[in-house]
């Protein structure tokens, strides 16, 4: 290298140490602000007096105190409840029994678990409005059943202030159990059968052998099947809109439903931010435990 | 998924595997039924469907429906059908996909190859912003989209669609990069090689299958989305899953369902096609997007 290069050196030494975090930087900025700032400032905005437009005129608690006495936010607190408590079970259990059935050698196992996935990767509007349809008792599963002759068949949960929920239910399960019958399955893949074939030999019946050997083996498919499918459930949005659009009534309102509609529509921004907070805590609650764990394995 | 990892070697007697394929055909059809649903009834007469006939197939075939739904169908107060919408979605996914794939891979090639004290809480702030509850930055990006005026259009769409989607575009290349070894990095080092051509060089050329499962998952995330889309477009700029919900929800006239489920099909055909084609690699993102690595 000449004199006239080494001069430059200083100069290109810092680049070459520099460069990796400058080409990182975009993206850290953007996150920084687009989400941690925005975090802050929605979380600021949720102790303001915020209709309309945002305000910064500071009230304290009162939009949380407020929140807690809307009956809308009560329903879709509770709707949450059931329809996560209901969808984080039925999708495991589901998924679980597909992925152990398809795991015992099976013909065309790539064709069927095709079918049993291709739900994913739809949109929740789609869904919403295949399920929609097909529930309405006016054209769906109750008016074909009747056109075949049984005239009292009555399947109208989804008209049902009391059981509509249940049908967000059943198209959310659709949509999702493939895929945590996939996360099940990648979890049975990775078990050493020499376990289960010393098992065996002892005489150890199927049963058993699942549900002593395999199944608990399956804790970390489980730990990661509940935190996709909470996180799912906590964020549900679009499926509502699609089949219920919250109704009837605000029989099928989620947190979610709640947040958009108390902002953008009646215009309580201050309500809305609160109510979005609390979403964001649930969530964390959820994902920070198990980012944690998981960076920190990978160290 | 692994294909070199094997099936179980729990034994099952002719019997329970009667059984076992049984329930498995009857999931299958649990889950084509929507499916078969949509696409029948989307190629016959209103009248039939309104008879009670959902589950039959047409009497009268008739592509009428997917043809109103693309060109004429009522989206909110305007009859231009869906077809606007389609391409509004194809302007919003593909400079949104492409950005997000190419930041994503030279983050993930920074964390990995050239750490530097701090990465790893950068990093799990990048992840931790995947999985916020949207509803979070729904007002301040509303104002700032209004402040720079990107409010109601497309290139709007995009850039939210680049900022949320970079967290998991770099998740992927992380730890893709991660397993490769470093040894090849540092010898290029050595030898000279300066930041990008080790990147261009090394990196990249082995790059293929995981740009593949990114471009896949963002491509599938950001066609799907219905909440950014409903928040932050105007009527001219509405995405295809906005656009159909309005189609569906519109409460004038008569309920055309057949219309419907074309336009469902409409706005499933592009993330289904991809899934058909590179179904291995949809289910690799799903899969590194929930169990990491």
């Amino acid at each position: 290298m000449s004199q006239g290069a080494q001069g430059r050196r200083g100069g290109n030494d810092w680049l070459r140490e520099a460069l990796p975090k400058i080409v990182l930087s975009p993206s850290l900025a953007m996150v920084l602000i687009f989400v941690y700032g925005f975090i802050i400032f929605t979380f600021y905005l949720s102790f303001t007096d915020s209709r309309i437009l945002p305000s910064y005129e500071l009230v304290g608690w009162e939009n949380y105190s407020k929140l807690f006495r809307i009956r809308a936010w009560d329903t879709a607190v509770s709707n949450l409840v059931i329809f996560g408590g209901l969808y984080i079970v039925i999708c495991c259990a589901l998924g679980l029994a597909l992925a152990i059935l398809l795991d015992q050698k099976i013909r065309a196992e790539g064709f069927i678990r095709t079918i049993y996935l291709y739900p994913m990767a739809l949109s929740f509007i789609v869904t919403g409005t295949a399920w929609k349809w097909f529930l309405d008792p006016g054209i769906g599963l109750q008016a074909v059943v009747r056109s075949w002759g049984w005239e009292s068949f009555t399947f109208d949960w989804i008209k049902d202030g009391d059981m509509a929920i249940y049908t967000i239910v059943i198209a959310a399960v659709w949509q999702t159990s493939g895929f945590v019958m996939a996360m099940f399955l990648a979890g049975l893949r990775g078990i050493d059968n020499e376990v289960l074939k010393a098992a065996q030999i002892d005489g150890a019946s199927n049963v058993a052998l699942y549900r002593r050997i395999v199944i608990p083996q399956l804790r970390p498919a489980f730990m990661s099947a509940f935190v996709v499918l909470a996180h799912m459930a906590i964020k549900s949005y679009d499926l509502i809109i699609a089949l219920t659009g919250g109704g009837p009534g605000t029989a099928t309102e989620l947190p979610a439903t709640f947040m958009y509609s108390y902002t953008f529509t009646r215009n309580q921004m201050g309500i809305g931010a609160a109510s979005a907070t609390i979403m964001l805590m649930a969530i964390a609650a959820i994902m920070v435990p198990y980012i944690y764990s998981e960076l920190r394995e990978k160290k | 998924m692994s294909s070199n990892a094997s099936a179980t070697v729990v034994r099952t007697g002719a019997g329970s595997r009667f059984v076992i394929y049984t329930l498995l055909i009857l999931f299958c059809l649990y889950y084509l039924l929507p499916l078969y649903v949509m696409v029948v009834n989307s190629l016959k007469p209103l009248s039939e469907i309104q008879a009670g006939g959902m589950m039959a197939l047409p009497d009268e075939w008739t592509l009428a429906p997917w043809a109103s739904a693309w060109s004429t169908a009522q989206i909110g107060v305007e009859a231009t059908g869906l077809r606007p919408f389609f391409v509004n979605s194809i302007v919003m996914v593909v400079p949104a996909v492409a950005i997000s794939t190419v930041l994503g891979a030279l983050n993930g090639y920074v964390l990995t190859k050239w750490r530097f004290r701090g990465d790893t809480i950068i990093f799990g702030l990048l992840l931790f912003g995947c999985f916020i509850p949207f509803q979070m930055v729904l007002i301040p990006m509303a104002r700032m989209l209004g402040i720079v005026g990107l409010a109601g259009t497309v290139p709007g769409l995009i850039f939210v669609h680049l900022v949320y989607g970079i967290g998991f575009s770099t998740l992927y290349f992380r730890n893709y990069y991660q397993q490769f070894p470093t040894e090849l990095v540092r010898a290029a080092m050595i030898d000279g090689a300066g930041f990008f051509t080790i990147f261009r060089r090394i990196m990249l050329p082995s790059s293929g299958p995981i740009a593949v499962v990114c471009v896949i998952w963002q491509f599938t995330n950001i066609w799907n989305d219905f909440l950014f889309g409903a928040s932050f477009s105007d009527f001219d700029s509405q995405p295809m899953t906005v656009a159909l919900n309005n189609l569906v929800q519109s409460s004038t006239g008569v309920k055309e369902y057949n219309v419907h489920f074309a336009g469902a099909i409409m706005a499933a055909l592009p993330t289904l096609l991809v899934y058909i084609v590179a179904g291995r690699y949809f289910v690799r993102g799903l899969m590194a997007g929930s169990v990491k690595g």
